[in-house]
């Protein structure tokens, strides 16, 4: 399987389906984007793709709370068809909005874990777009991060409710013993932070995005299809001119180590 | 059904924006959020409520940070409260609900989505609660002032069970019972009835304008009918037709017979025969002017304002005012794709101490804060970056804030033309329509008084950016598919100013009954001007129709036929049947009487710098070392220069992944880019700069000037990151005062006499422009009238992104270059403000053709790898441009005036630091690249003056002694004055 393919699901305000498809396309997956009213229509759509990406916006104008409108409407028509795909091998991704979508759905961090979790306000009170920096958890068994162990990942972020929250006060610190913690935020020394402004939002442990018990399922805040070319960076004018060339760009790099993961084992 | 949480966020918001208007409070408030929801199904039949709150817990409320509770209507949620802190407070809930027939998508979201989980409701209607202690003097302001938007919200003590039915305010679904063919008696009104007529209807037609109405009407043997006459007054309006600029007017000793086409499209159209310039595709024509970005490609791009809307409520304003502009977008061609937005604000100081608040207005800084959430929503939501903008703050904009919000498009170039034909279908794509923003071209065409807040309440509009992008999704396939022939948007004048504009050459009829709307009751006239957002006009040939309608139903897109284009040239309305107005087009589009306005300008007689420079450094004793510390760091703090990083991370300036220079550079990324730079198509490394330029004090003294300046900047802007100064194209935006005064249109005049005359000098076209005049506010016996206000947007093709530059230093040892020559400039400076004096030497561009000499040198320098970084000189001049390079790099840097190339006049220090001349730019050369430089800039002004420093310093040298330090301060002291410590919060 050289070209996994990659169903990408747009709502009515889902905006960042075009430059997601162009990263999966550029990282090698073979993508087809479509509203989420077809998959509703005819959920055996899903057998066709082997990663469903949801990807960022504010569908339905997260008029009920970020993604919960697509979540109960893909909760309500397809059931546990999701949870099958998963079971049956399949990926899924959520970015930004589509993070927010797979929390409130209930896929991560998955039914198992025993932690029930949202995506809140950012401590600053409102919408922020800055750079961050992300590094990846201890989790080689999972397709999406055996290839990215040990990075230390640039990329953008840029919402207003990514701050992660648990009912149960122990959440984070479970979450991270359950190995659930995919990304986070941390500071220009690594280390993982709550301080504003290397952590947007203020979550917990540096949270910045959340892997479910199987690995299969993944969700982040930040926008790594937002730099897959060298000049998306902020800095990159600040190259040397004598000419060192730009290395893989991060967001990219994720891509790609996804197409790896899947390309190299039939069966994740 | 409140659904008690604490959203501190809100409360937060509350108390600070009741600070800005004097409340002090202490408050304590308790907030919470519902929804008022009847039910189409038997709560007792469907098992209870226990599995319907289920339902409501999981995806009405957030399960993990709300509380649910579910209460009949009539309860209150503090009943409900299980803390006993909160059931032990005696206040009242306070509900604030949107007034019945104001969008509420939320509730709409609520009801669709409730009806699919199997939970049918009749209606929902959102609420937000609130529980407030605090000085009971205080708190009706409070509520009135800061919890309600009197103009789309009301606010309910207490009980909800009055309210939790469709209110008696929407009227009866019974249409029939309404009149539908309503006539104004015309025909034998004298001219005070005449004027009477215009002024009760809102119609802001001037008495010849109602007699050419008249005369037509008499000539027809009938009188109007309510809906012919709203046709005309929006058709007519100053908004839509633009009649003064376009109108006759006596300037001087001259007649000018159309402003417009005697300056700025006519330097375009000189430009076009003497330079060819085939790259211009569509200019003036359009709801965008489009250039070509490549040989498929066409870029689009138009900056609108919406400054009355803003004055009123600055969110709603400049939500609605993107939403439009944004439009403007999808309607040019047959659809160009908004790829990227910018927004500049005019407002008044936001430190402006409350008593100093004329009656009627709002503070400044809800205001601010208000149209930067405004925008932020609109633009975040639809998934466009917005990456440019400008804050210029000025007490006179107090009672009227100036929004100016563009968008940039991308049009195949075979979907730019556009002609409906005979027989094509008339289809309204997108939102519902209602009455919200009736009135708001006319509106907008009057000054803002005291009373407008409750007068014009119904001329705001309310903004839904999803609808907006489902109806963008369903429009661009629909253009890929060729399913339409023309489209245009519903803007000032709704339906009537689209179908109008459509069908001029052709002829239209309408069945105004079947136009979707959000509730019953609209009258057709109603229906035909309201200014609902969210909707486009389309032209489909039949044989098309059906595979429009199933695309739309496809993405939840509601599409619908109003009508056909005719071959008649006659505008039919219907209403069931019956017609209820019927105008030529002829008499529409061209009947209007030309309005004839007087002009003069009293030029103002140069004034002699006043208190004069001090003493000093030319000759009369030496200075003091760093004597000028001071001044420089006052300047970076003021408002116009400071920081905007507080707005420019609210936007999402980076969606759609074409941001490959961004609006905040530098390490730390403090740093003021000059202009951003997108890429269009992320497979293409050809790419596009936005910039601007607006100088609204030296407007106060010579407009002219004001437009050269604007003009140089814009240009210098996107200059300065890689643009082709061959390549760039401009748009104007003039916001004025009321043009009857003959002293503000002959401002208006001379400015626009300038945009012509240095288009041409710098060869870049006008290809799209905007006026908004009459930006007055009067309460009692005063008039407040903004200053002179010219914005020039600038759109710049940059041949490859991979050679742009950014404005922070990049390493300490690299030469600092200035390119361009120094005046003596200091009339209406920044310095000046800052140091409270007056006259001076006004700002100019005195020799456009080097300024276009230098453009090219450093267009050149740039693409040949020469330039480290970049930055175009202005506000502050060159001590604020070299501050600035030098924090957003995060290195020191040392500079010498003496070897500033300069005019003669300029022996002062102070001079030399702070004189505003357009057409200088400062760059960062690496010293094994300077000999490459030299040469390219040998016929030009340009020097070296400085070096990049390890240090974190900034030290500037005096004109006369090199070894005197006239500035020197450490770079945190900068850093600290240039960010002030600003967000949403401190502001």
């Amino acid at each position: 399987m050289s070209s996994p393919p990659v169903l990408i699901l747009r709502a009515p305000g889902t905006n960042c389906d075009e430059e997601t498809a162009r990263a999966w396309e550029l990282a090698g997956a073979a993508v087809e984007v479509h509203h989420v009213n077809r998959l509703l229509e005819s959920p055996r759509l899903l057998d066709r793709f082997r990663v469903v990406t949801i990807p960022g916006g504010f569908s339905y104008g997260d008029d009920l709370g970020a993604g919960t409108i697509l979540a109960a409407r893909l909760t309500h028509a397809l059931g546990d068809a999701l949870t099958r795909f998963v079971e049956q091998g399949g990926l899924i991704l959520g970015i930004c909005n589509g993070f927010q979508v797979l929390v409130r759905t209930g896929l991560l961090p998955g039914p198992s874990t025993g932690v029930s979790a949202t995506l809140t306000h950012n401590d600053v009170g409102h919408y922020v777009t800055r750079w961050v920096r992300l590094a990846v958890g201890p989790r080689p068994d999972s397709p999406w991060l055996t290839h990215l162990q040990d990075a230390i990942l640039e990329i953008p972020s840029a919402h207003g409710e990514g701050k992660l929250v648990t009912t149960d006060p122990e959440g984070p610190q479970r979450l991270d013993q359950q190995r659930l913690v995919a990304f986070r935020y941390v500071d220009a020394q690594g280390q993982p932070t709550v301080a504003f402004p290397d952590n947007p939002n203020g979550s917990p442990r540096g949270i910045a995005g959340l892997i479910d018990p199987s690995g299969r399922v993944l969700g982040l805040m930040p926008h790594p299809e937002r730099f897959i070319l060298p000049y998306h960076h902020p800095l990159w004018t600040r190259r040397d001119p004598a000419g060192d060339h730009f290395p893989t760009p991060d967001g990219l790099r994720f891509f790609q180590a996804a197409v790896r993961a899947i390309t190299s084992s039939p069966t994740t | 059904m409140p659904s008690g949480a604490t959203i501190p966020h809100d409360a937060h918001r509350i108390c600070r924006d009741a600070a800005d208007l004097g409340l002090t409070g202490p408050w304590s408030i308790q907030t919470a959020r519902g929804f008022l929801i009847e039910p189409a199904f038997d709560l007792q039949e469907r098992r209870g409520t226990e599995e319907f709150s289920s339902v409501a817990r999981r995806w009405l409320s957030d399960p993990v940070v709300e509380t649910l509770h579910l209460l009949p209507a009539g309860e209150s949620p503090a009943l409900q409260t299980s803390d006993p802190a909160s059931a032990s407070n005696g206040s009242p809930w306070i509900h604030v609900l949107l007034k019945p027939g104001v969008t509420d998508p939320q509730a709409d979201n609520a009801r669709a989505l409730l009806a699919t989980l199997g939970w049918p409701v009749n209606s929902v209607r959102g609420v937000r609660s609130y529980r407030i202690d605090g000085p009971a003097d205080q708190r009706e302001r409070l509520v009135s002032r800061v919890l309600v938007n009197d103009a789309v919200e009301m606010a309910i003590q207490g009980n909800l069970a009055a309210i939790s039915r469709p209110s008696p305010a929407i009227r009866p679904a019974n249409a029939n019972a309404q009149p539908r063919r309503v006539e104004v008696p015309l025909r034998d009104l004298e001219d005070d009835a005449l004027i009477e007529v215009s002024r009760r209807g809102q119609l802001a037609l001037s008495l010849e304008e109602m007699k050419a109405i008249q005369t037509y009407f008499r000539d027809r043997g009938r009188e109007p009918t309510e809906i012919e006459l709203e046709t005309l007054a929006q058709t007519w309006s100053e908004h839509c037709s633009h009649k003064t600029l376009k109108g006759r007017i006596e300037f001087e000793d001259q007649l000018i017979t159309n402003l417009l086409r005697e300056t700025v499209f006519r330097s375009t159209r000189e430009l076009v025969g003497r330079h060819g310039l085939d790259w211009l595709v569509s200019v003036f024509a359009d709801n965008s002017g489009v250039i070509q970005f490549d040989k498929e490609y066409g870029v689009s791009f138009k900056v609108e304002t919406h400054n009355h809307p803003s004055a009123i409520d600055p969110y709603g304003g400049s939500n609605t005012g993107l939403g439009g502009v944004i439009r403007d977008a999808l309607g040019t061609g047959r659809g160009a794709k908004p790829i990227c937005n910018t927004s500049v604000f005019c407002v008044a100081p936001p430190n402006l101490p409350a008593e100093q608040l004329p009656p009627g207005t709002l503070h400044p800084r809800r205001v601010l804060r208000g149209v930067v959430a405004g925008v932020r929503d609109y633009g975040n939501r639809m998934g466009i970056p917005t990456v440019n903008g400008a804050l210029v703050v000025d007490p006179r904009y107090v009672g009227n804030p100036l929004v100016f919000c563009g968008t940039v498009g991308l049009i195949p170039l075979n979907a730019v033309d556009k002609t409906a034909r005979p027989g094509d279908l008339i289809v309204v794509l997108g939102g519902r329509t209602g009455r919200d923003g009736i009135h708001g071209a006319t509106f907008s065409s009057l000054e803002l008084t005291e009373e407008s807040e409750t007068v014009s309440g119904g001329a705001v509009q309310i903004g839904n950016p999803i609808t907006q992008k489902t109806l963008a999704d369903v429009l661009i396939q629909a253009r890929d598919r060729a399913l339409f022939r023309s489209v245009t948007d519903c803007g000032a004048g709704g339906f009537s100013s689209a179908i109008g504009e459509m069908g001029e050459q052709t002829g239209a009829v309408v069945d105004l009954e079947t136009a979707p709307l959000k509730y019953q009751g609209l009258t057709p006239t109603e229906i035909w001007i309201s200014e609902a957002q969210e909707r486009m006009i389309l032209a489909v040939p039949p044989e098309h129709w059906e595979a429009l309608r199933e695309l739309a139903a496809g993405e939840d897109v509601e599409a619908t036929v109003l009508g056909r284009f005719t071959d008649d040239r006659t505008l039919t309305l219907r209403y069931q049947g019956e017609v209820v107005g019927q105008l030529g087009m002829e008499f529409l589009h061209g009947g209007r009487p030309d309005v004839l306005r007087r002009a003069r300008h009293n030029r103002v007689a140069p004034q002699p710098l006043k208190p004069p420079l001090p003493g000093g450094s030319s000759g009369q004793g030496a200075p003091p070392i760093a004597t000028y510390n001071a001044d420089l760091l006052t300047i970076l703090s003021h408002w116009d220069i400071c920081s905007k990083e507080w707005i420019v991370r609210q936007y999402d300036h980076e969606v759609q992944a074409r941001t490959i220079v961004k609006p905040l550079v530098g390490p730390q990324g403090h740093g003021p880019g000059d202009a951003a730079v997108i890429l269009p198509r992320p497979d293409q490394p050809r790419g596009l700069a936005i910039g601007c330029g607006i100088n609204n004090r030296v407007g106060d003294l010579d407009p002219y000037a004001m437009a050269g300046l604007a003009i140089d900047e814009a240009i210098r802007n996107v200059v300065a990151v890689g643009a082709d100064p061959s390549r760039v194209a401009l748009l104007d935006n003039f916001c004025w005062g009321n043009t009857n005064r003959p002293e503000t249109l002959g401002s208006l005049v001379l400015a626009a006499q300038a945009c012509h005359d240095f288009a041409l000098a710098y060869q870049t076209p006008f290809i799209s422009g905007k006026d908004s005049l009459n930006n007055e506010y009067r309460h009692g016996q005063t008039t407040l009238t903004i200053p002179p206000t010219l914005l020039i947007s600038a759109l710049g093709i940059v041949p490859d992104v991979q050679d742009c530059v950014t404005m922070d230093l990049k390493r300490s040892g690299n030469a600092l270059w200035i390119v361009g020559q120094t005046g003596p400039h200091l009339a209406g400076s920044h310095w000046t403000l800052a140091t409270g004096r007056t006259g001076g030497v006004i700002p100019e561009v005195e020799e456009a053709a080097l300024n276009l000499r230098i453009f090219r040198a450093i267009h050149q320098a740039i693409a040949s790898g020469l330039v480290r970084s970049c930055h175009d000189l202005n506000e502050g001049g060159l001590a604020v441009g070299l501050a600035e390079m030098a924090l957003a790099g995060g290195l020191g840097l040392s500079a010498q005036l003496h070897l500033l190339p300069r005019d003669e006049a300029v022996e002062h220090d102070a001079v030399a630091l702070f004189a505003e001349t357009p057409g200088r730019f400062l760059l960062e050369v690496e010293p094994d690249r300077e000999p490459e430089l030299a040469t390219l800039t040998r016929d030009l002004p340009a020097a070296r003056i400085g070096q990049v420093l390890d240090e974190p310093l900034l030290s500037i040298t005096g004109l006369h002694d090199p070894a005197l330090a006239v500035v020197s301060l450490g770079l945190d002291q900068v850093r600290q004055a240039f960010l002030r410590d600003l967000d949403d919060d401190t502001l």
